[in-house]
């Protein structure tokens, strides 16, 4: 017979109870917040949430849930969905210049166009809020040269009357408002940046804050027309017709407003890689280094590691326990302290290296000592735990079959190459795999040590020592303007690749155990 | 038999030694270095003091005692984390049967092959949003940074105790549920204790793995009193790189030497949890 409901609830533990009832609060806590905000994605979101918690650890089935539930969320909501939004953006051109939608990007080219007519009047300027602490929201109080005194806000102007308001005797300004909270100059100061940002709207234009206590009619000199999608400069009568994410001016004079938007590009970021010439180069090269960089990382690592591992694996060699833990020490450090003392090593003018062989070889700055400074880092980084891996598979190749071979007379090289290496192989192969992509996207290496420099003459996106996540990250972030379409689709393609590769070694793998394992 | 001889051997060790010690003489060296600048720092220390420890706590450009803080809650906290959402899964995965099992763990093995930075645009957003509803999880908090790195806690984590569990005899765990363990307890009383060396290994290399980050770190923490040791010793040497050279590296040999030491003390453990599939380099 099943459980009765009352049954049910007293089998529940409490330690999920207490979870659930947690989580219940915090959405309710956050609920508020985010209604405030308008934000229906996030109730959304909180809501399905804590159903689902609730759903999982209340209910008596679920169990393999109860296990998976709080990674996956995580894992959804900080890995997936950025992935997804990043995927997303590999079909437009977003970037620098193309951040806002069009609309968005309309009403910034107008507000950027308000300029103070000859002549206008000025106004005397007093900032308020309702409270005394500068919070906001804000007015403006303004005082006409006739003296009289308007209350402006995000909607328009409202007359004051004298009587709710005391003027400086000279300059009319307002001093002190009936229900408001005048600032003084120093709040009005810290404000900087907000209040730059608030106009008050009259017909034609907006009223705008010039200094602390001044303020000036602004006209618009850029107006649009929602129906044929144009921008006219008033001033010169320019017509800038919408096209392609930006607004290009009619004449065919080939000017551009300042100011894109967001579109949809479709593939255009995937096909310029491989058929626009100035980034079809640069990222061939880059990617063919960064193929080499990730092999022979993982060729010289795992060939010293080995080699330590060979040498050290003797019955009769003392120290053994010794020489491990040392050799330990480069794994064990901090990657990123190693790596920028290994960049100061290689300083021209102060580095050790240059002192120890008393040369003067600038390490980081010409192509392929810098390619080589890169590599010998990494191989410093990587060879103790390509030691210790092998050493532990050393202790896995059966004894008898080394004898056995001995006693046929066979060479302890042959020895080593048809007994030894296989088994290493076979145990080493997924972890050489998994180098390979860790340092096909070896960012921080890069980074820390040449940062991609040097820099070929007549390039500036893409150095020598880029690997394509570090040239990726150029164009994403770089100074030169973000171009985070471009980015975006470039990652996708490493995606693709590290995935391919990965996945291509894997299925070897299992063909080398198969060979092996009869 | 032949009689090998030994001392070729030492003598590739010894080379061996001499490559892997002189980057960490050089530090040591350099912290030590009573001028504290890159050009006057070589191999052997021409002399000793703590100069360079004492500028380090007393320099108001570099909070280090906050930065050590910082470093160590948010690694920390997100290694503790890391690991139990990753037996988690792990265990879900080795021992459960449900719908979907192999299909979700092909899918945690190809999302962490997204080169998880690109999304930092995406995870900016996405924070500045939820800084406006939440700000102690927003961007430039220690919360906010410690919940990016758990995104990825179900992932390689995942396989490697996977890995490990499968290793451990279902029958122990099939025997606890006859005598009526729940799952709770047989995951909690039963498997847990038996992988703790494993978990030990993962925490160790989560927490590793987060103190070297520097790219995440650098884009939320941006106030000078919220950064890691990684961001902040960054800077310390990346906008002059001579002459702040002995207090950047007295900052990195206290940061290295627990961790070094942690990795001595745990060397046996290692090895295991290295071949069971964990890379670095």
């Amino acid at each position: 017979m099943a459980p009765s409901p009352a049954e049910r609830l007293a089998r529940l533990s409490w330690p999920r109870v207490v979870f659930v009832g947690l989580v219940a609060a915090f959405a309710v806590l956050t609920i508020p917040t985010l209604v405030d905000k308008h934000s229906w994605t996030g109730v959304t979101i909180s809501v399905a949430v804590t159903v689902i918690l609730a759903y999982v650890y209340l209910t008596p089935k679920r169990i393999a849930a109860r296990f998976l539930v709080p990674g996956t969320i995580l894992l959804l909501a900080f890995q997936v969905y950025p992935i997804g939004y990043t995927i997303s953006t590999a079909f437009t051109n977003y970037g620098d210049g193309h951040r806002l939608s069009q609309s968005q990007a309309v009403a910034q080219l107008e507000a950027d166009s308000v300029l103070e007519q000859p002549g206008a009047q000025r106004y005397e300027l007093s900032v308020a809020t309702r409270t005394a602490d500068a919070s906001g929201p804000f007015v403006f109080f303004l005082t006409d040269p006739n003296g009289k005194v308007e209350r402006g806000d995000a909607t328009g102007l409202t007359p004051v009357p004298d009587a709710q308001v005391a003027k400086d005797p000279f300059t009319g300004k307002v001093i002190t408002a009936q229900g408001w909270h005048i600032l003084s100059g120093i709040q009005v100061n810290g404000l900087g940046q907000r209040l730059a940002g608030f106009e008050v709207p009259v017909s034609g234009g907006f009223i705008k804050s010039v200094g602390l206590s001044e303020a000036y009619v602004g006209q618009f000199t850029m107006k649009y027309d929602a129906a044929t999608q144009t921008m006219t400069d008033t001033r010169t009568n320019t017509v800038y017709k919408a096209s392609n994410g930006t607004f290009k001016a009619a004449d065919g004079s080939g000017k551009m407003l300042p100011i894109g938007w967001k579109i949809d590009v479709r593939f255009k970021n995937f096909t310029s890689v491989l058929t626009d010439a100035a980034i079809r180069g640069p990222f061939l090269r880059v990617l063919i280094w960064t193929i080499a960089f990730a092999i022979l990382s993982v060729l010289t690592t795992f060939g010293l590691g080995l080699l330590l591992a060979v040498v050290m694996d003797h019955p009769r060699m003392r120290g053994r326990r010794l020489y491990s833990s040392l050799l330990l020490l480069p794994y064990a450090m901090p990657a990123f302290i190693s790596t920028l003392v290994w960049s100061s090593m290689y300083n021209k003018d102060f580095g050790l290296l240059n002192k120890l062989f008393g040369t003067h070889i600038d390490w980081l700055g010409s192509p392929w000592a810098a390619r080589g400074s890169v590599l010998l880092t990494n191989l410093w980084l990587g060879f103790p735990y390509m030691f210790l891996v092998c050493a532990g598979l050393l202790q896995a190749v059966p004894q008898e079959l080394k004898e056995v071979a001995k006693v046929d007379g066979a060479s302890p090289f042959r020895v080593f190459r048809s007994v030894t290496m296989p088994t290493v192989l076979i145990g080493a192969m997924p972890l050489l795999i998994a180098s390979f992509s860790y340092n096909f996207n070896n960012f921080n290496v890069i980074r820390l040590l040449t940062d991609g420099g040097p820099y070929p003459s007549g390039s500036s996106t893409a150095g020598d020592t880029d690997i394509l996540i570090s040239y990726t990250y150029r164009l994403a972030f770089g100074g030169q303007g973000a171009q985070y379409g471009l980015a975006s689709a470039i990652s996708f393609l490493i995606f693709v690749l590290v995935g391919l590769i990965s996945y291509a070694g894997f299925r070897q793998t299992r063909q080398l155990e198969e060979v092996y394992a009869r | 038999m032949m009689k090998d001889r030994m001392w070729w051997r030492h003598l590739v060790g010894l080379a061996a030694l001499v490559f892997a010690l002189v980057p960490i003489i050089f530090l040591i060296s350099a912290a030590l270095n009573p001028v504290g600048t890159l050009s006057s720092t070589s191999l052997i220390p021409s002399g000793a003091s703590f100069s360079n420890f004492s500028k380090l706590f007393h320099d108001p450009n570099s909070p280090y005692v906050r930065w050590y803080v910082n470093t160590l809650v948010i690694c920390g906290v997100a290694a503790v984390l890391n690991v139990l959402i990753g037996v988690s899964g792990a265990y879900a995965f080795s021992r459960l049967s449900f719908r979907g099992r192999r299909p979700g763990l092909t899918g945690i093995l190809l999302v962490q092959m997204f080169p998880n930075f690109i999304a930092l645009t995406a995870l900016y957003l996405l924070f500045i949003n939820i800084g406006s509803v939440l700000p102690v999880a927003g961007l430039n908090t220690s919360l906010g940074l410690i919940l990016v790195y758990l995104g990825g806690a179900m992932g390689v984590n995942t396989w490697l105790l996977k890995g490990y569990l499968d290793t451990i005899p279902k029958e122990l765990d099939e025997a606890a549920r006859i005598d009526g363990a729940s799952e709770a307890q047989v995951f909690f009383r039963v498997v847990l204790p038996l992988a703790v060396p494993m978990l030990v290994v993962v925490g160790l290399f989560s927490f590793v793995a987060n103190l070297n980050e520097i790219l995440l770190a650098g884009v939320f923490l941006t106030d000078t009193t919220h950064k890691t040791l990684a961001v902040g010793l960054y800077g310390l040497v990346s906008g002059n790189h001579n002459t702040d050279y002995g207090e950047f590296a007295a900052g990195s040999l206290l940061a290295g030497i627990p961790v070094v030491l942690i990795y001595l003390y745990l060397q046996k453990y290692l090895v295991k949890g290295l071949t069971a599939g964990a890379v670095k380099g």
